[in-house]
Order: C-alpha cells, then sequence, then structure tokens
C-alpha cells in the first residue's frame, strides 16, 4: 500500500460517518456477526425463519441508523438488540405471551441497550450478553450450518441460504456472484424458510446417528459454492465476487466447529490446496494453463501450507480419509512435487484407486488412467480409457476424447489422436479450451 | 496485517493486568477471528526494552539498547487476516482487545510477491525462498 493511502476508519459512536463508509461498515460487521446473531435468535425463538426475517429486519435498520448515527461501539449488541425487541413484538402481535416471550424479555431487561441508544461503552468486549459464551456461539452457528444445508433443501437453496446466513452476504451479493437477479436469490430463501417451516425442522444440531450424513450435504454445499467461484470466468472475476475464498472461510468455520471430522478438515485442504494454484492456472491473456504447464512458483505457498497442515489434521482425526481428504492428498502430491516429471505418480495412482472404491465415477476413473499413464505409460492407461469410451457414462464429456487422444498421440498414432481431439473440439462447451484442444491438433499435424 | 501500536504510557498500564486476564482476552479475540474462518498469522512482540534499536541518521548507524526515545509509539505484534475487504479488517480491529487510550491499531494490506516485476533476478529468488520455506 503506497504511503499516503490511509485507510480511514470511520465511525464511533456519535461520529457521523459518510453515508457510503457506513453502508461498507455495515456489510462488514454483517459478514462478521451474521452466523452468530442468527444463531442465538434461532435459539432464543426456536424458529429459525423468523429468527432469519428478524435479523434482516435488523440489518435494514441498521442500514437506515448507522449512516446518519455513525456505527454503534457494540454494532453487534445493536443488532442483537433491536432484532430482539422486533421479536418482542412479533410475539405481542400474536398475544403468544408463552416461556419463548418470557425469556426474551427477560434477557432484554439484562441487555440494557436499546434501539438507538448508545449501547454500554464498559462492554468492550465487542459482543452483547447473550453473545458471549463461546460454546453456545459454536452450537448455534454448527446448528444453522445444519439447517442451512437441510436436505429438505434444492441444492441452489441450500448455497443461498449458507451464503446467507453463515458467510453474512446480502442478497444482492449472492446474486452477482452467482449472475443471477437479486429477487431471484431472495425467492429462493423465502421459499427456503417455508420449505424449512413445512417440514417443521428444529434447529438443532443433528443427534449422533444423523450427523455425519447430514454433515455430507453441509460439507458437499461448501464443495459446490468452491466450484462456482473457481469456474469464474476471468472476464467476471473484477465484479464477481470471490466464491472460492468465501468457500475456503466456510470451510474453516466448519472444521473449527467439528473438529472430530476427518472429511471437515479434508474438504479444507482440498480447498485450500486447489486454490493455491489459481494464480498459475490461467496465462497472460486468461487462457487457461494445464497443471503440467504451470509455473510452479506462482503457486500460493502459504495455502499450501495450510491445506497440508489441515489435511495431517484429517490424518490425525483418524478413521482414514474420505473422498475430500483423498483428493487433497492427490492435490498434495502434486503442491509439493517440483515438477511433473518428479511427481510421486505412483502415489497418486495408489490414491486414485482408494477414491474410486471410495466415491466411485468415471470421472474418477478417468483422473486414475491419466495418473496410470505418468506412472507406468501411456499403454497402461489406454485400456481403462477403452472401456470407459464403450459405456455412455461419459458420453457428452471432452474429457474423455481428451484424454483418450493425449494417450493415442504418446504412443505415436497422430491420425486418431487427431480424431479424438477433433471428437473433443466438438463437445467442449468453453471456448479457451477449445483453443488449446485446436492447437494439440495443429502440433499433431506438423 | 492488523499492527499493533501504544504508547510507554499505555504498555505500562497492562502491568497491571493480571497474565491470565491478559491471555484469556487475548485468546478470546484469537478464537473469535479463528471461528470466522479470518486468522492466517498472529506473532507478538516481546518487551521493548530488552530490544534493541539501530539508527542510520548518522554514519556508522547508532546502535542502542532498548526503544527507541523519540519513538511515541511502539509495536506490540500483528495478526494477518483474510478477508474480503478493508472494511472488514477496521471491524475486526475495533474488536481487539487492550482498547485503551494511546492504542493504536493500523491496518495495513500485505504486498503478494506477484505484484512485482517477475523478471527481476531478486523476485525470483525470493520466491525460490518463499517456496522452500512455506512462506506466506
Amino acid at each position: 500500500m503506497a504511503g499516503g493511502d490511509r485507510a480511514a476508519v470511520t465511525g464511533g459512536t456519535g461520529r457521523t460517518a459518510r453515508p457510503a463508509d457506513a453502508r461498507d461498515a455495515i456489510v462488514a460487521v454483517w459478514r462478521i456477526e451474521s452466523a452468530r446473531i442468527v444463531g442465538a435468535l434461532a435459539r432464543s425463538t426456536g424458529d429459525f425463519a423468523l429468527a432469519e426475517d428478524l435479523a434482516q429486519e435488523a440489518l435494514a435498520q441498521a442500514l437506515v441508523t448507522w449512516p446518519r448515527d455513525g456505527v454503534p461501539a457494540n454494532p453487534a449488541g445493536w443488532l442483537m438488540t433491536v432484532a430482539r425487541r422486533r421479536a418482542i413484538d412479533t410475539f405481542r402481535r400474536r398475544v403468544a405471551l408463552d416461556e419463548r416471550y418470557a425469556a426474551l424479555a427477560h434477557d432484554v431487561g439484562q441487555g440494557g441497550a436499546a434501539s438507538g441508544a448508545p449501547p454500554d461503552p464498559a462492554d468492550t468486549t465487542g459482543t452483547g450478553e447473550l453473545l458471549s459464551d463461546p460454546d453456545r456461539i459454536d452450537d448455534d452457528v454448527l446448528a444453522l450450518v445444519f439447517i442451512a444445508c437441510h436436505p429438505v433443501l434444492s441444492p441452489e437453496a441450500r448455497v443461498a441460504l449458507t451464503l446467507r446466513v453463515i458467510g453474512g452476504l446480502t442478497s444482492d451479493e449472492i446474486a452477482r456472484a452467482f449472475l443471477v437477479p437479486t429477487a431471484t436469490v431472495q425467492a429462493r430463501i423465502t421459499r427456503a424458510k417455508k420449505t424449512l417451516s413445512a417440514a417443521q425442522v428444529r434447529f438443532e444440531v443433528p443427534p449422533p446417528g444423523e450427523r455425519r450424513q447430514r454433515l455430507g450435504s453441509v460439507l458437499s454445499v461448501v464443495y459446490v459454492i468452491f466450484t462456482e467461484g473457481s469456474t469464474a470466468t476471468s472476464g467476471d472475476d473484477l465484479i464477481r465476487l470471490d466464491l472460492a475464498g468465501e468457500a475456503v472461510r466456510l470451510a474453516r468455520i466448519i472444521a473449527h466447529l467439528v473438529p472430530d471430522e476427518p472429511e471437515a478438515h479434508g474438504l479444507l485442504a482440498l480447498l485450500e490446496l486447489t486454490a493455491a494454484r489459481f494464480a498459475a492456472r490461467t496465462g497472460p491473456d486468461g487462457e487457461p494453463v494445464l497443471l503440467a504447464d504451470q509455473d510452479r512458483r506462482r503457486w500460493d505457498r502459504g495455502a499450501i501450507r495450510r491445506g497440508r497442515a489441515a489435511l495431517a489434521q484429517a490424518g490425525r482425526v483418524g478413521r482414514g480419509l474420505g473422498a475430500y481428504g483423498l483428493q487433497a492428498a492427490i492435490a498434495e502430491c502434486h503442491a509439493v512435487a517440483p515438477s511433473v516429471e518428479a511427481t510421486d505418480w505412483d502415489r497418486i495412482v495408489v490414491l486414485y484407486e482408494a477414491l474410486g472404491r471410495l466415491a466411485p465415477s468415471p470421472v474418477v476413473e478417468l483422473n486414475g488412467a491419466v495418473a496410470l499413464s505418468m506412472a507406468k505409460g501411456p499403454a497402461a492407461a489406454l485400456p481403462i480409457v477403452d472401456e470407459l469410451a464403450g459405456t455412455d457414462a461419459l458420453a457428452t464429456s471432452h474429457l474423455l476424447p481428451s484424454v483418450r487422444g493425449e494417450l493415442l498421440a504418446r504412443l505415436g498414432r497422430p491420425d486418431e489422436a487427431r480424431e479424438e481431439f477433433a471428437l473433443a473440439v466438438a463437445r467442449c462447451g468453453n471456448e479457451r479450451e477449445r483453443g488449446l484442444l485446436e492447437r494439440k491438433i495443429d502440433a499433431l499435424a506438423r | 496485517m492488523l499492527i499493533m501500536r501504544a504508547t510507554d504510557e499505555a504498555y505500562a498500564s497492562f502491568e497491571d493486568v493480571a497474565m491470565e486476564e491478559m491471555l484469556e482476552t487475548m485468546g478470546r479475540f484469537n478464537e473469535e477471528m479463528i471461528a470466522a474462518g479470518v486468522l492466517v498469522a498472529a506473532e507478538g512482540l516481546d518487551d521493548a526494552a530488552d530490544g534493541v534499536v539501530v539508527d542510520y541518521s548518522s554514519q556508522p548507524p547508532v546502535v542502542t539498547d532498548g526503544p527507541y526515545g523519540e519513538t511515541k509509539e511502539l509495536f506490540g505484534g500483528y495478526w494477518i487476516l483474510d478477508v474480503a475487504s478493508k472494511e472488514e479488517a477496521v471491524e475486526w480491529a475495533k474488536r481487539a482487545p487492550g482498547a485503551v487510550p494511546g492504542v493504536k491499531t493500523e491496518i495495513r494490506r500485505v504486498t503478494s510477491i506477484d505484484e512485482f516485476p517477475q523478471d527481476n533476478e531478486w523476485i525470483q529468488r525470493e520466491r525460490a525462498w518463499r517456496e522452500a520455506t512455506g512462506q506466506l
């Protein structure tokens, strides 16, 4: 950062900030506090959908009040107080003076901070008293993670809800990230909350029997968010939110919440190790650069270090590596290798075999064949690829013919290789990747 | 990077705080950032009185034990955060413990080696070192 480019720290009680600054500050506060606030509200009201509504209303109130009056000294406490007051209004309107209402009234009586009134300056923890017990917060956030990724919801709804309540993103930000109108995101979230209410899903951490399976749903949501972010085309990068970075953050949050689950660490490891290669995966003109041709010096060493630490953690927990952990272990083989040639391909072959047993899929088989061709030569791998080509598993994918073409080229069968690459070009939807395949055809013609 | 800065007086006032309490407030703050998935690295610095200052105002430079006489503020340590915006870093800084008069947190972006000319020999060497040692 240049010497003159200083960050103006805005806010502080009673100080008037510029509206744009205050808005940015609110967005930042929300990213930090959203999960804890919605979690605490869902616990105290026993109603996730209501909690989310209340939290959003508090956020809307902040967007009106803070630009005018400045950011309060205890923003989380302020948001919590506003949301709880609204909860009481709601319960009052429903004339449901039940235990929950009584509990809330008691909390507010103790909490002090009134809407608009300055919070207690002595409270330097930055959170209200409802938000101060770390174990309880962790439980609330974990219950929130499980409900946002609940199997009754559609995959799109799980993604939107997770980014909104755990990631603390606004509907606008989510819409921008997925290139859909804001109204679509809002409708998805509204529908999701209705679905959860209709299915009478309880706000709780699932019982041990269901927990592992439900965690699978959670991790796959994070994986989907990461994949969406990592396939973003370069032209959109500037306006699209860093979804992949967001997914890494979510994976860290989850690994912290369930430290005894190897796959939570495995997923984090996979995302860190994959993200480590981002800077090297496109060339100066935005064209894709294959792993073999990447400038390995551009890989992010910090991310590799964190990824390897997470993978070691997954191993330490015991019970063996899961599908994410195995993919992370494969990524680690690449991350530590100085070059393609010096890569431990034998180990990668073994890891793909293990992955194929755990999560059989034609793509895994195809990647395993590529690894085998590197370990034992193209002749060893071709029969596997031929067999895959005989099934209709990857009938529309350009990956199968492009791998087959590569193996044939290495076996000195250029005519057949060209045919395969031509088929791959015909099937490939991505212009940049098509260019890469066409260059391979040209190279074979010479 | 959040850089902790404080005056001598502020540091002196911390001496009255019990070690256990200090560890707890700092620990809670760190834990909050870990739980939020944003903390990447952090280090604290030992007492400035045990440090040494090398001053280049004259040649040869003057080497003095302890903190620099004219310095108004001394660095105490740092956190490196992985956040989406400057505003988010500011919000975390506001939550840092030890927020008493005389204490400041300076927020600076950590540069990436990708921002420097890649054909420069020294940048290439630094890359090699980062690669070999797993630096950030």
